[in-house]
């Protein structure tokens, strides 16, 4: 062929060195990504010369299984541009101060010469305090060393335990199992200190709270390889090709192998691309299609022919069979409680009868008390915690009847709310009369008031619907229509493949879900209508179904080891833990903003006293009764309260507690909630590392900048609350450890630089794949950074120097917790009783939180940091309500690894970050074999059937540290988690459930369609159900910012994006160059034609809350009415100033956001609606925003 | 019969997540650099869309590849002109414009910006003037739109198709776009190296890739105008091309290259191909509707006797046949039928295949919303039916076989009868009638689709990348002792120290 020239000789082609010398490298490191994105992704990272060069994806994981795909590789374009970050202009390469506040500090230094003292002098002054706040954000950052830093961090901090209490000290960082020991570091030193770790699942709203409202459960899932077990497969609101970028293979590879994948989602998204069926269901209303698809579903898969399997599967795994008490409202009834053996006769003697439920025997035709419900779990005798069939008296095998049609004494008329026309429907239920010890009463099942709820009429009385075209009545395929704009044949056919791959498959079929539905106000029910479609079908606990929930890398494998080194367990309990939402939504005055809540959160009648009001009420009710946490807990330092307490006589715990209940009944002491702008009750130190609290996750953010920080603010909302207005400049000092100068860092006070992920020695796990990785350090701490673990000992070091001089001794502090998940708390308040208002005696940890003395000893700060304690040795191990002992493990670190010894005694050294990673693994029941063999004995006992079987064979491994630096490691089966993992099976949520009968730790111990608490009623989220999405006006985005021509109105989504992990790389240079070199603003063409905005136009975002700046995509990808901000904008790039806010410079993603708290996700106190730190409480909602957006007036100005 | 070995390449599209992984591995390693910031030697592009450099499909425009008048292969740039007679001006290349200024941010700003009255924040910078830059393109301007006026619809592949075709492109409710990921071809009949003036280009005997000397090139950028994927790139620093290497340092090293190996969506394979080189004046002179056929049918068997006998009458080693029995890209170009080459139409016989992206099924607006596209009998299918395809099959054909619809959609019967055969076997765990019928109808038997599935569904890293021994012992030893070496490598004594000057 003569066009082309072949060589072959090696002589003429000698240049070919030229690119040989560029692969060359020196070393490869294995190490991870420390970034909230789930992937946990095996990385080989590449040096040359002592510089890290790039990074490429390790692909040796061990196979799971033959039949399944392999998981290699992970890591994608994010992850693989990580390495521009080391020694690009954006690193923070050295500790900076805010000049203004360097210049005090240098002033107050040499007048006072006692540190302390001269930090009193500038926070006390308010001219001195004003000066560098207002400059916060404006630029002026010193370079400073690490010795003034650290004499500044440890000066407030003790200044501020001293004047305020240490619950003043807050400290912020999101997703301990992205880097768990970086973490831990600022965690544990945060709980010896006695200050504030704040949650981050809820806050970021990555909690789905339908998981603990169904489930009892944080979240759990199956790991991605499992997707490929399903035979249909529904992905909403998450976009799994741009967002699971490591993950999304195994969509295609389960297609390829006849599964089908049907996509909901308003615009043509990524992962619509694999879609074999998109369905552009309107944004928000995926809760009215599935109301509609499980109507098909009960009508035809259960009415019309029970499907055996389906039947079996709600009879064992849910809590359909159960009997509600039905109230009587006038004429017809209303569902109520359920019935509990406490009401019974036959059953009231029962221990803890009140948490013990009741269903009707279809056999034996009387009532019989399953085992396995709550009262069963915290009873003396143990064994009866199980989902075996039987009665709990007698111990005879029982045969619930799901529905009372062929045996009722009556046809009760009960009313159903439906608030999308804010009307009453009132349908035939079959009841049975039963006498209970107050009287006679009707009960239901609660399969039969599904059906009546979803409207499967079973020739029973009342307004059912006609026939699937009655557009009318709630919750047809017709009736949806109007909602979702999605024809009724549509959800039909969706409905029949379901149930029929469903039926044919037993159970694979799945549902991958995700921020594009968690991030709605009314979430917790558009989940709870798709949750009830797999229940209804047997997905659940199986291999290829579940509800596959995947916002945030909340999976921290070896919880249960990590717990106490974390939140320094070892050496002081209870821990301070906050929920973030409920803490900035009162501490940043965002409940200044807004009235009432009845709009956004209707009761199930007009208004029902517990269902109306104002959230900040609710809030502090929730507090008062021990629902949730709040710090600071009192308007007094608690150490001053112990003091006073002490001196007013109480020698004991108890008889402290007793003083505090007395002083709070008098009002002599108050809970800090209620009056959270007094001075005495702001936090004031906020230490913030491994996140961008100011920015990314800061729902409200103009908010955060007025009353946290005290600066510049381009929100215009009026404070509505009607009092004084609320304070600006809450905080006296802000540290951001960070290695980029993100927002945070760019507001905060001190910047202090931190390794990179290729740094640090850490560990990293996640809930799309079941291994556990290390971060490693490839190349030391580049120019001055320390990793977060050595920053956080060297703040204990200088504390524990400076301490003497404030503190004679150890002092002693109380903590106030709130009734908890997992304990017997959970029985404490099957009725909602306030004490405040006398309606029951305020007793700790039953009707208010409970109030626990702990002792502080800032001069051992540090030695307490780097050695662990022996609360580990004295207490073992917990998770989810079991404890199993570990003190042998503990005497083996002592003995046998690096130790630190103090008074004598050995304790297993945390000195290292390492060494604390080896410490966890070495005993975690996910990494040692032997401790999850001994958490699964204790298991068994509790539940009285085999478990331990399941830990038998891998009851010899033990896993540390350079191992995983060898090859990633799959983790064990372990009672902390649900799946089941033995011999390559794919992890799958709840499998442990439903394979060996342990319960699902709520009320029934069973899956809940039925929420049995007052306030659920009150609010009408007992049921599955559906509720509108709110409208502009009642969110109140807009009050101030009135429409002008020239400018739209939009429904404003912030989803994950392609070329960001949250704001993470959206500065990077590789990914911005990929993108359009500004973090867009999407918009679809007609309304963009509608305001003469043309594609990359610049525009102008606005509403009350803020200004955004940047430019347009215009798509038709993008339905009309919405419009897209891809969350993670950093306001440090490419940001120009807003001509509509006086020319300021323009703000972030979250500057068009203000936080709005569903008030009946504060209720608590009562099974699986008790507190756990980032398991309960209301969350970060923000998809219900509107804003106007306007072509941008002339050039940008910068 | 001259029998060649050639490293060949197929991606996967059905299974592409867009998530250009493959185009940062590669910049990262390769083009990191002055001069060669705006090469994107892998870079990925969604279609319908404009692709980069803009509109480079265009060849109207940029006069790419080869055109075959009154019987004759030319390329296409000589068009009017000879070769020589365009040495000077070549006035084909494409323009800053056409790919992008390269910019990024005044970073320091933020740390170093002295105490102001307002947020200081990083001004996006030129770094060709180092000025601040008014963005108005990138590498992949138009990532994720289609569905746009701007770009969509500009796409070169959509000139000649009817109105109703657009309408229903653009459509909200039938929106659709796929990725296409893209690296130099390594053609058989390259653009480039035939367009070098300097013969600077050339085709490595052992494995086919193609690479541009960098002592030998001479900067003259006809490579840059032949290519008509616009895969050879002008370094403005050097003044000499450059373009991909498919990292021939990795493969020498047994490794996949780097944009293969980080492929997360598990899309592409790599594997050696035996072509008959003595027909490849007959495979690049055929009718437009019968290239991809051609191409194909000079791909040759490895097992077959006389193949092999050829093939180490020519000098391909053992090994290399060895490897090429192993390839996964001869399953799917030659023995399944499954690959295609991009447009075959430029006539260079690119060696990087593409199996076609499934389409969605599509919706209907119906009079109570959004619906589902029905069939003739009025049942929607659970899978969608060819005929229901979201793009036109004839967007398709433009793309991957030069025209031929029949092409195509063969492929597309086959791909859509393994998805239904393995839904039988999952569901009902036989083959019932459905399966049967689809599998007939797309002339595959069950242990063909059986092995598709297992190529396609659940390949290990082995299976997926065959990279055969280049022993380089043989290479080396032909200039150097290997032993020696082995004790020298790296000192950078190869080349004699000179004294004094």
């Amino acid at each position: 062929m003569g066009w082309v020239r072949e060589l072959v000789s090696p002589q003429s082609r000698q240049w070919e060195e030229l690119y040989r010398n560029r692969w060359q490298h020196d070393k490869v490191v294995r190490s991870t990504h420390g970034v909230n994105c789930t992937g946990g992704c095996s990385w080989n990272v590449y040096v040359k010369d002592g510089i890290v060069t790039w990074e490429m994806q390790a692909t040796d994981y061990p196979l799971l299984d033959a039949e399944l795909p392999p998981y290699e590789p992970r890591g994608c374009q994010r992850g693989i541009s990580f390495s521009w970050y080391l020694y690009s202009p954006i690193r923070v390469k050295y500790p900076y101060a805010r000049g203004a506040l360097l210049d005090l500090w240098r002033a107050a230094k040499a007048e006072h010469g006692d540190p302390v003292a001269a930090w009193a002098s500038i926070v006390g002054d308010p001219d001195r305090r004003r000066r560098y706040q207002q400059a916060r954000g404006k630029g002026g950052f010193r370079r400073f060393s690490w010795d003034e830093a650290l004499e500044i961090i440890a000066a407030s901090t003790l200044h501020t335990i001293k004047q305020h209490g240490p619950d003043r000290v807050i400290g912020f960082s999101p997703i301990p199992a992205m880097s768990m020991l970086s973490y831990a570091g600022g965690s544990r030193f945060l709980q010896l200190l006695g200050g504030v770790v704040m949650s981050f699942y809820d806050w970021y709203c990555d909690l789905p709270p339908a998981s603990p409202e169904v489930w009892g459960e944080q979240t759990d899932v199956a790991e991605s390889a499992d997707w490929y077990n399903s035979k249909y497969i529904v992905a909403m609101g998450s976009n799994v090709a741009m967002t699971r970028t490591p993950d999304a293979h195994f969509l295609s590879e389960a297609r390829c192998d006849g599964s089908k994948l049907v996509v909901f989602s308003p615009d043509f998204s990524q992962v619509a691309k694999h879609a074999d069926w998109w369905v552009p269901v309107n944004a928000g209303q995926d809760g009215a299609f599935w109301m509609a698809a499980n109507h098909v579903i009960l009508k035809e898969f259960h009415a019309d022919r029970p499907t055996p399997y389906f039947i079996d599967y709600v009879k064992r795994y849910t809590d359909s069979p159960f009997l509600v008490v039905l109230d009587q409202d006038g004429e017809a009834y209303t569902p109520g409680r359920m019935l509990r053996a406490s009401q019974i006769a036959a059953f009231a003697d029962a221990e803890h009868a009140d948490a013990k439920f009741l269903v009707w025997d279809e056999t034996a035709r009387a009532l019989k008390m399953p085992q396995g419900t709550l009262g069963f779990r915290w009873q003396k005798v143990k064994g009866q915690w199980n989902l075996d069939l039987k009665d709990g008296a007698d111990g005879a095998s029982i045969d619930p009847a799901l529905t009372l049609l062929d045996d009722h004494d009556e046809v009760a008329p009960v009313t159903f709310r439906e608030f999308a026309f804010d009307r009453d429907v009132t349908r035939g239920v079959p009841a049975r009369r039963v006498e209970t010890q107050d009287g006679p009463a009707l009960v239901v099942t609660i399969y039969d008031l599904l059906m009546a709820q979803f409207g499967v009429g079973r020739g029973l009385a009342g307004d059912y619907p006609q026939s699937y075209d009655d557009e009318d009545a709630p919750y047809t395929p017709a009736w949806q229509e109007r909602f979702t704009d999605i024809d009724r044949a549509t959800v039909i056919q969706f409905a029949r493949e379901w149930a029929t791959t469903a039926e044919q498959t037993e159970g694979q079929c799945s549902i991958i879900i995700g921020a594009g539905i968690n991030h709605w106000y009314h979430n917790n029910l558009l989940y709870r209508a798709a949750i009830a479609g797999l229940m209804l079908t047997g997905c659940v606990g199986r291999n290829g179904g579940g509800l596959n929930h995947y916002v945030g890398q909340e999976k921290l494998a070896p919880m249960a080891a990590w717990l106490p080194v974390a939140m320094a367990l070892d050496w002081a309990k209870p821990p301070r833990l906050q929920n973030s939402p409920s803490f900035h939504y009162v501490h940043s005055d965002q409940w200044r903003y807004e009235g009432d809540f009845t709009d956004l959160q209707p009761g199930s009648a007009p208004g029902h006293p517990l269902a109306q009001g104002h959230t900040m009420d609710m809030q502090r009710r929730a507090v008062r009764l021990g629902w949730l946490p709040f710090f600071p807990q009192f308007d007094r330092s608690s150490l001053d309260v112990v003091r006073d307490a002490e001196a007013a006589g109480a020698r004991t715990p108890d008889a402290v507690k007793a003083w505090i209940v007395e002083q709070l009944q008098s009002g002599d002491l108050r809970f800090a909630v209620d009056d959270p702008d007094a001075p005495q009750n702001w936090p004031r130190v906020w230490f913030i590392w491994r996140g961008n609290a100011l920015m990314s996750s800061a729902k409200g953010h103009e908010y955060f900048l007025k009353h946290y920080l005290g600066t510049h603010t381009n929100t215009i909302a009026d404070d509505v609350s009607g009092g004084e207005p609320g304070p600006e400049g809450k905080l006296d000092l802000v540290v951001d450890i960070n290695f980029r100068m993100d927002t945070s860092a760019l507001y905060s006070d001190i910047v202090l630089p931190t390794a990179t992920w290729y740094e640090k020695n850490d560990l990293n796990s996640t809930d799309l794949h079941s291994y556990i990785h290390p971060l490693a350090e490839v190349v030391p701490p580049c120019w001055e950074s320390r990793s977060d673990w050595d920053i956080f000992k060297a703040f204990a070091r200088a504390i524990s120097d400076m301490a003497p001089g404030v503190f004679a001794g150890p002092v002693r502090d109380v903590v106030a917790v709130p009734l908890q998940h997992d304990t017997p708390a959970e029985l404490a308040q099957p009725a909602i009783k306030d004490w405040a208002a006398g309606e029951c005696d305020p007793v700790p940890g039953k009707t208010m939180p409970n109030f626990v003395v702990v002792e502080r000893d800032y001069a051992a700060l540090y030695d307490r940091f780097v050695a662990l304690g022996p609360g580990i040795r004295q207490d073992g191990l917990s998770v989810h309500g079991i404890n199993w002992g570990v003190a042998d493990l503990y005497d083996d670190l002592a003995q046998r690894r690096p130790a630190s010894t103090r008074n004598g005694t050995r304790y297993p050294s945390l000195a290292d970050a390492k060494d604390a990673a080896d410490a966890i693994l070495y005993l975690a029941p996910e990494t040692n074999g032997e401790s999850a063999y001994r958490a699964f004995k204790v298991e068994e006992e509790k539940v009285g059937l085999p478990l331990a079987d399941l830990a038998e064979g891998t009851r010899g491994v033990r896993i540390a540290f350079d191992d995983l630096t060898r090859q990633p490691r799959r983790v064990l089966t372990s009672p902390a988690w649900t799946g089941i993992v033995n011999d390559g099976r794919a992890y799958s949520a709840y499998c442990l459930n439903v394979e060996r009968l342990v319960p699902w730790r709520t009320l029934t111990g069973r899956q809940h369609f039925y929420l049995d608490h007052e306030g659920y009623i009150a609010f009408g989220e007992h049921l599955p159900t559906y509720k509108p999405k709110i409208d502009p006006a009642a969110h109140g985005d807009l009050i101030k910012t009135q429409a002008d021509e020239g400018a739209i109105m939009l429904n404003y989504l912030t989803p994950h994006g392609k070329w960001q992990i949250h704001t993470t790389y959206s500065d990077n240079l590789r990914m911005r160059t990929l993108s359009r070199g500004i973090e867009p603003f999407w918009m679809n063409p007609d309304d963009a034609a509608q305001v003469g905005i043309a594609d990359n136009d610049w525009v102008e975002v606005y509403n009350d809350h803020g200004v955004v700046v940047t430019r347009a995509i215009v798509t038709a990808r993008i339905p009309r009415g919405l419009c897209l901000i891809y969350h993670g904008t950093e306001r440090t790039l490419s940001v120009p100033k807003s001509p509509r806010r006086g020319n300021r410079r323009a703000g972030g993603h979250n500057s068009l956001t203000r936080t709005r708290l569903k008030p009946s996700l504060m209720l608590g106190g009562y099974g699986q609606f008790t507190y756990a730190f980032n398991y309960w409480g209301p969350t970060g909602v923000n998809r219900d925003t509107f804003v106007l957006v306007r072509k941008l007036d002339g050039e940008p100005r910068w | 019969m001259k029998i060649q070995a050639q490293v060949s390449m197929v991606f996967h599209l059905d299974k592409c997540i867009g998530c250009h992984t493959c185009s940062v591995a590669c910049k990262n390693i390769w083009t990191d650099r002055e001069g060669a910031e705006y090469m994107w030697w892998n870079n990925v592009e969604t279609k319908p869309g404009t692709g980069y450099p803009t509109q480079w499909e265009d060849q109207e425009q940029y006069k790419g590849g080869w055109e075959k008048k009154s019987g004759k292969l030319n390329l296409k740039m000589n068009g009017r002109l000879g070769a020589l007679g365009n040495i000077f001006f070549n006035p084909r290349l494409p323009s800053m414009d056409d790919y992008y200024e390269p910019w990024t941010y005044e970073y320091n700003t933020l740390t170093n910006a002295p105490e102001g009255d307002d947020q200081p924040t990083a001004r996006p910078i030129s770094m060709v003037t180092g000025e601040p830059i008014d963005i108005q393109a990138g590498p992949n301007w138009d990532d994720d739109l289609s569905g746009s006026e701007v770009y969509a619809a500009n796409d070169p592949n959509l000139e000649g198709m009817s109105d109703e075709d657009r309408r229903m492109m653009f459509e909200i409710e039938r929106l659709v776009f796929f990725y296409l990921p893209r690296i130099c071809n390594h053609c058989l009949n390259a653009g480039c190296a035939a367009a070098c003036p300097s013969g600077a280009i050339y085709k490595r005997g052992e494995d086919g890739i193609v690479l541009v000397n960098q002592d030998k090139c001479r900067g003259w950028r006809m490579c840059v105008t032949g290519c008509p994927y616009k895969k050879v790139y002008y370094n403005w620093s050097t003044g000499k091309s450059e373009k991909c290497i498919l990292c021939y340092p990795r493969l020498e090293t047994g490794q996949a290259p780097a944009c293969f190996h980080s492929c997360v969506g598990r899309i592409r394979y790599l594997g050696v191909l035996l072509y008959d080189a003595d027909r490849i004046d007959e495979a690049v002179a055929v009718e437009d509707a019968d290239l991809v056929e051609a191409q194909r049918a000079i791909i040759q068997d490895p097992f077959d006797p006389a193949v092999i006998a050829a093939a180490k009458a020519n000098g391909v080693p053992d090994a290399m046949i060895d490897a090429a029995q192993k390839s996964p890209v001869y399953k799917f170009v030659k023995e399944w039928g499954l690959a295609l080459p991009l447009h075959p139409e430029f006539r260079t016989l690119p060696m990087l295949f593409y199996v076609p992206p499934m389409l969605p099924i599509q919706a209907l607006v119906t009079e109570h919303g959004v619906g589902q596209a029905h069939d003739e009998s009025g049942a929607a299918p659970f899978f969608a039916a060819l005929e229901q395809a979201r793009l036109p099959l004839r967007y398709m054909a433009r793309l991957f076989s030069a025209g031929n619809e029949d092409e195509v959609a063969a492929v597309y019967r086959k791909l859509i009868a393994v998805r239904v055969y393995r839904r039988a076997q999952n569901t009902t765990g036989a083959l019932d009638d459905e399966a049967r019928a689809a599998l007939d109808g797309a002339g595959l038997t069950a242990e063909v689709a059986q092995a598709i599935f297992e190529l396609t569904a659940k390949p290990t890293f082995d299976k997926r990348f065959v990279v055969p021994p280049l022993a380089r012992e043989v290479n080396i030893e032909s200039m150097v002792d290997p032993f020696t070496h082995k004790t020298e490598a790296g000192f950078g004594f190869r080349r004699d120290a000179k004294r004094g000057g």
